[in-house]
C-alpha cells in the first residue's frame, strides 16, 4: 500500500531541513502527549508538521528526505524507521505536489454517485491526464484516494485538508476555476445541504427544544 | 419509529453549538461526578446490562470487554484507545460525532477510562478528518479548562488525561492492533493475537480499544439507565444505532434509529426511498464494504440488526447501508471494493497480500466478461482460502463481498461472460449516477 507514483518529472531533494519557529511551537505540545520513553509515537504528528511547513514555505505539502532525517534525530529513532512510516502512510507525499492537492474519492459509494464524472471534469479543468500527475502550472496534483469517510455526501473531492461534498461535473469545474482565481470556497456540501442530513433538511431531531444559541 | 426524545445524538447534523455550552444544554456532563462515584464495578455492570454491542463492526459486548481489563493497577498503566479511524467504505457516522457532538465522546472517554482504571486515553482519528480533529481538540481543551478532565476530573479525585492522535491514511490502522502499532510510531501492521490488548496493548500495557460510537453512547446509557437502552431495539441487539445510507437513494443521509428497524423502512422513511422506487432496487450492502450484499428479495423484509443480518449470511458491520439500483453494474461495484482491499492490504501475510491482488485481477476480468465460466468457482475457492487464514480480518473482508456477489449474482456474471464470448464487449455500461 501507499505506493507513491514515481514522477517522470524529476524533482529536487533539498539538502537540509530545519523546523522553523512556527513548527517548533507546534512540536512541544506534541511531544508532551507521549511518555518520555515512547517519543517515537510522535513520528506521524511530526511528519505532519513537516508537510505543513513545506506548504507554508514552498506551497507544496510534501516530506523531503532531509526532513525525515531531522524527525529521526528529534525523536531518537533510526532514520530507516521514519522512512518506513513516511512511505507506508498514504497521506505523506514523498515528492512535491501542487499547491492544491486534489484527492478524489472513487470507492464504490462515491462511484455509485458519479465519481467518474467528477474525475473527468477534474482532468479537463486542470489539464492533468493521469492520477499522480501535477498540472503544468504547478497548481494542482490529482490523486485517487479510497473512501474518505463521508459517503452520504458522495462524491467527495478533498482539496488539501478540506472536503468538498455532493460534487458533480459542473461543481467540480466551478471549484477548480475558483481555486485558479485564488478563491477558496467554503468546504462542505456544495449543494447547500445541512451536513449529513437529507436534502431538504433534517426529518429527525425536529421536535426537541432547541438548545440556546451560542 | 424512534422518537426524538430517545435519540442520543441530538446534534447529529451540527445545527447547534458543538462546544461545551451547547453540549451542556443538550445534557452532556450532567452529573458525571455522580456516575463516577458509583465506582468501576457498578459502571461495568450497568454497561453489561444495557446490552450495548460494539459499534465498530464486530458487535462484541462492550461491558464484557471492559470487564476483561485487570481489576488492579500494576506498575503497567492501563489505557483506553478510541478507534476514530472510520475507514470502512460506506461509513461516516463517527465523523458526525467527532465534529458535532465531541463532548459526548470526551465524557465517554473519562467514564470508560475510569471504569477500566486507565488514567490516560488516546483517540486515534483518521488523518483525513482534519476539520473533525480541530473540533474535537477544541472540546478536549474546553473540558480541561473546565476541570472536567485533568488532574481532578469532575472533582472526583481521578486524574485523567486525554490525547488526540491523527493517523495518516491507512485503512488497516482501523484494525485494533494495527492501530496500536501505528500509535507507537510504526507501520500499521496487525499483531498476532493472543496476546490480546487487554493483556498486552499500547506500550505493552493493558489496553482496551473501542469505537467512537460505543464510547460516546456510554454517558447517556449510564444517565438514563440500562433498562431504557435495552428496551430499545431487539433482544440481544439493543439500543439505538447510527445508520449511514449512501448510494442510489433519493436523499442519502445519516440517521439514528433503533436496531432492528426494517431495512425498507429505514430507506423509505429517512433516505427518500430508492431512486426510481423500491422496485428499482437491485441490491444493498447493509453494513459497510466488508459484508456480503443482499439481493432485493432479502431487502424486502430484512431487519437491521446483528443477528438478523448474520442469519442471511451478511452482517450489520458498521451499519453503513450502500444502496444499488437496477442501473448498477454490480460486478463493477464489487470489483471496485476488491481494488480497495488490494490497495489497503498491509502485505504482511501471504494469503492476503497475494490473494487480494489475484482477486482484484480476476474481478476486473469478470467486469469485462473476459473469463471462463468455471473461473467463477475458482474465484469462490480462492476467497475460501483467504478467509480465516490471515493475521487480521482484512483477509475475510476482502473475501466476503465476492462471495456475496457469486451467491446472489452468478447468472449476471455468466451472462457477462457469454456476451464477451459472443464477440461483443460487455453490455454498454450505464453510468451509475444517471
Ligand atoms: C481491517 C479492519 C479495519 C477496521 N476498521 C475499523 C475502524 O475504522 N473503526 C473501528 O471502530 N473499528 C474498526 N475495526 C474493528 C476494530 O478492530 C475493533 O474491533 C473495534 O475498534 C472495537 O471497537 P468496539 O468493540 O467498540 O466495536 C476494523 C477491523 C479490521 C479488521
Ligand atoms: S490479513 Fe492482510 S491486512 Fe491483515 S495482517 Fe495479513 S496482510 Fe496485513
Ligand atoms: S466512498 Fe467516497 S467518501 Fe466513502
Amino acid at each position: 500500500m501507499a505506493e507513491h507514483h514515481a514522477g517522470e518529472d524529476g524533482f529536487v531533494q533539498p539538502a537540509h531541513f530545519a523546523f522553523d519557529a512556527e513548527s517548533e511551537a507546534a512540536i512541544a505540545p506534541i511531544l508532551a502527549k507521549y511518555p518520555p520513553s515512547r517519543q517515537a509515537s510522535a513520528v506521524i504528528p511530526l511528519l505532519y508538521v513537516v508537510q505543513k511547513q513545506m506548504q507554508r514555505t514552498a506551497d507544496s505539502r510534501w516530506v523531503p528526505r532531509a526532513a525525515m532525517d531531522t524527525v529521526a534525530v528529534r525523536l531518537g529513532m533510526p532514520p530507516i524507521r521514519v522512512y518506513e512510516v513516511a512511505t507506508f502512510y498514504f497521506m505523506f507525499n514523498t515528492k512535491p505536489v501542487g499547491k492544491f492537492h486534489l484527492q478524489l474519492c472513487t470507492t464504490t459509494p462515491c462511484w455509485l454517485r458519479g465519481s467518474d464524472d467528477m474525475v473527468a471534469a477534474c482532468k479537463s479543468a486542470t489539464g492533468i491526464a493521469h492520477f499522480g500527475e501535477t498540472s503544468a502550472d504547478g497548481l494542482f496534483t490529482m490523486t485517487e484516494v479510497e473512501c474518505v469517510g463521508a459517503c452520504v455526501n458522495a462524491p467527495i473531492l478533498q482539496v488539501n485538508d478540506d472536503f468538498y461534498e455532493d460534487m458533480d461535473a459542473k461543481l467540480t469545474m466551478d471549484l477548480i476555476a475558483a481555486l485558479k482565481r485564488g478563491e477558496i470556497p467554503p468546504r462542505g456540501s456544495m449543494i447547500g445541504r445541512q451536513t449529513s442530513a437529507p436534502v431538504g433538511g433534517p426529518t429527525t431531531l425536529t421536535t426537541l427544544d432547541s438548545p440556546p444559541a451560542e | 419509529m424512534l422518537s426524538d426524545k430517545d435519540r442520543i445524538f441530538t446534534n447529529l447534523y451540527g445545527q447547534h453549538d458543538f462546544g461545551l455550552n451547547g453540549a451542556r444544554a443538550r445534557g452532556d456532563w450532567d452529573g458525571t461526578a455522580a456516575i463516577l462515584a458509583r465506582g468501576p464495578e457498578a459502571i461495568v455492570e450497568e454497561m453489561k446490562a444495557s446490552g450495548l454491542r460494539g459499534r465498530g463492526g464486530a458487535g462484541f459486548p462492550t461491558g464484557m470487554k471492559w470487564s476483561f481489563m485487570p481489576k488492579q493497577e500494576s506498575e503497567r498503566p492501563h489505557y483506553l484507545v478510541v478507534n476514530a479511524d472510520e475507514s470502512e467504505p460506506g461509513t461516516c457516522k463517527d465523523r458526525d460525532i467527532l465534529r458535532h457532538d465531541p463532548h459526548k465522546l470526551v465524557e465517554g472517554c473519562l467514564i470508560a477510562s475510569f471504569a477500566m482504571r486507565a488514567h490516560a486515553c488516546y483517540i486515534y482519528i483518521r488523518g483525513e478528518f482534519y476539520n473533525e480533529a480541530v473540533n474535537l481538540q477544541i472540546a478536549i481543551d474546553e473540558a480541561y479548562e473546565a476541570g472536567l478532565i485533568g488532574d481532578n476530573a469532575c472533582g472526583s479525585g481521578w486524574k485523567f488525561d486525554l490525547y488526540l492522535h491523527r493517523g495518516a491514511g491507512a485503512y488497516i490502522c482501523g484494525e485494533e492492533t494495527a492501530l496500536l502499532e501505528s500509535l507507537e510510531g510504526k507501520k500499521g501492521m496487525p499483531r498476532l493475537k493472543p496476546p490480546f490488548p487487554a493483556a498486552v496493548g499500547l506500550y505493552g500495557c493493558p489496553t482496551t480499544v473501542n469505537n467512537v460510537e460505543s464510547i460516546a453512547v456510554a454517558p447517556t446509557i449510564l444517565r438514563r439507565g440500562a433498562a431504557w437502552f435495552s428496551a430499545l431495539g431487539r433482544p440481544k441487539n439493543s439500543g439505538t444505532k447510527l445508520f449511514c445510507i449512501s448510494g442510489h437513494v433519493n436523499k442519502p443521509c445519516n440517521v439514528e434509529e433503533e436496531l432492528g428497524i426494517p431495512l425498507r423502512e429505514l430507506i423509505d422513511t429517512y433516505a427518500g426511498g430508492v431512486r426510481g422506487g423500491w422496485d428499482n432496487l437491485l441490491a444493498v450492502i447493509p453494513g459497510g464494504a466488508s459484508v456480503p450484499l443482499l439481493p432485493k428479495a432479502t431487502c424486502d423484509t430484512i431487519l437491521m440488526d446483528f443477528d438478523s443480518l448474520r442469519d442471511v449470511k451478511s452482517g450489520l458491520g458498521t451499519a453503513a447501508v450502500i444502496v444499488m439500483d437496477k442501473s448498477t453494474d454490480v460486478i463493477k461495484a464489487i470489483a471496485r471494493l476488491s481494488q480497495f482491499y488490494k490497495h489497503e492490504s498491509c502485505g504482511q501475510c501471504t494469503p492476503c497480500r497475494e490473494g487480494t491482488g489475484w482477486m482484484m485481477r480476476v474481478m476486473n476480468r469478470m467486469v469485462q466478461g473476459r473469463a471462463e465460466p468455471e473461473e467463477i468457482d475458482t474465484l469462490e475457492q480462492v476467497t475460501r482460502q483467504v478467509e480465516g487464514h490471515t493475521i487480521c480480518a482484512l483477509g475475510d473482508a476482502a473475501a466476503w463481498p465476492i462471495q456475496g456477489l457469486i451467491r446472489h449474482f452468478r447468472p449476471v456474471m455468466l451472462e457477462r461472460i457469454a456476451h464477451y464470448k459472443a464477440g461483443r464487449s460487455s453490455p454498454p455500461m450505464k453510468i451509475a449516477a444517471e
